[in-house]
């Protein structure tokens, strides 16, 4: 299975065209196929908090959205997430690179791993957390219930549910 | 002229299109002066107006004016690069610069020192920005408004506040009003 098509294509069968992305290495591959998909408008950003900000405007402007970013971005968006996103009720899923987990060969990013789960439960986020291949099956799913339930929703993808993260 | 009175004075100019306006005072302004369904009001997340504004623009063919200020851009200065890079005609982003943090107290910006924000927005690699004074904002903005060139305003003007009440509009009322006007 091509997970970086499964979650694209998942994103399209959802209606969702406008995707903002920052950068990461376990990302590449699906930001690079998100880019080529001719039904969605890809718009980088140059931080995640901008990026919500983007995804607010989108929602609006009758768009589904969807960000792509590391979970280190949310040590830097928890007000957006609090005031923007969740006060004025958008959905907004968040595919995120789980750094600092299994299989990560850079201590520092542990720093952050360590916090993530517990900041996205102190914000009541809906978060889910795929390990092993199979569990993008759910993803399709996620999709619905975050365009559902009009809230952001955090889906953690860590090193073991990529391969592996490069030579290790 | 201080922040509010150039609100005033472009409030019909604003009235027919889709405004997102910054946080704090500058809603609070635009809320008193002329609150309807086709102004966004934002109650939290100071920098975010120009981004929220443009992905606004971007996903829809209606003009759209962003109103932000030197204090609330210098926080989100990453949008500069973003908005330049992906420009779109409709969308006009109003910056009222008065080289001070007005709804904390008036405590000077950089933009008001030696950070000049139209020439940042060039740097940035935006095609069509215009420095303008206060007085003369109407027609400017008119003009951008109606061009099919994304525009920068940058609005020089005096810091000084008035006072007034906070909004206690409901987020989820301004969001869903705010959506019926995208889509009317």
């Amino acid at each position: 299975m091509n997970i970086d098509k499964k979650i694209v294509d998942d994103l399209v069968a959802n209606d969702v065209s406008f995707v903002t992305t920052v950068p990461c290495k376990q990302l590449a591959g699906v930001i690079e196929e998100v880019d080529q998909r001719d039904g969605i408008f890809h718009i980088p950003s140059n931080k995640e908090d901008e990026g919500m900000g983007l995804c607010a405007g989108a929602f609006m402007g009758g768009k589904r959205p969807a960000i792509i970013m590391q979970n280190t971005a949310i040590g830097v968006t928890i007000n957006t997430l609090a005031t923007l996103t969740q006060f004025y009720r958008m959905p907004l899923p968040m595919i995120i690179s789980y750094r600092g987990e299994l299989r990560e060969p850079v201590a520092c990013q542990v720093e952050m791993a360590v916090h993530t789960k517990a900041l996205l439960a102190q914000l009541n986020i809906p978060t889910y957390h795929f390990h092993w291949q199979k569990d993008v099956e759910e993803f399709d799913n996620i999709l619905k219930y975050t365009f559902m339930s009009n809230k952001p929703v955090a889906i953690l993808t860590d090193a073991n549910f990529w391969g592996g993260y490069g030579d290790q | 002229m201080i922040r509010s009175e150039i609100l005033k004075e472009i409030a019909p100019i604003l009235n027919p299109h889709l405004v997102v306006c910054n946080i704090g005072l500058p809603s609070q302004e635009l809320h008193m002066i002329d609150d309807n369904e086709r102004n966004f009001y934002m109650l939290g997340t100071m920098g975010l107006s120009s981004s929220i504004g443009f992905g606004l623009a971007l996903a829809q063919d209606k003009p759209v004016i962003s109103i932000d200020g030197d204090g609330s851009v210098l926080t989100n200065l990453g949008t500069l690069p973003t908005i330049a890079n992906n420009a779109t005609g409709n969308y006009t982003l109003l910056i009222i610069d008065n080289g001070s943090y007005g709804s904390t107290g008036d405590q000077p910006t950089y933009a008001g020192k030696k950070t000049n924000l139209t020439n940042v927005a060039r740097a940035c690699g935006c095609d069509n920005v215009i420095e303008v004074q206060d007085k003369d904002l109407g027609p400017v903005l008119q003009a951008a408004i109606d061009s099919d060139e994304m525009t920068i305003i940058v609005c020089k003007c005096d810091s000084g506040n008035i006072k007034l009440p906070v909004i206690t509009l409901d987020p989820v009322v301004i969001r869903h009003r705010f959506m019926e006007a995208v889509k009317a």
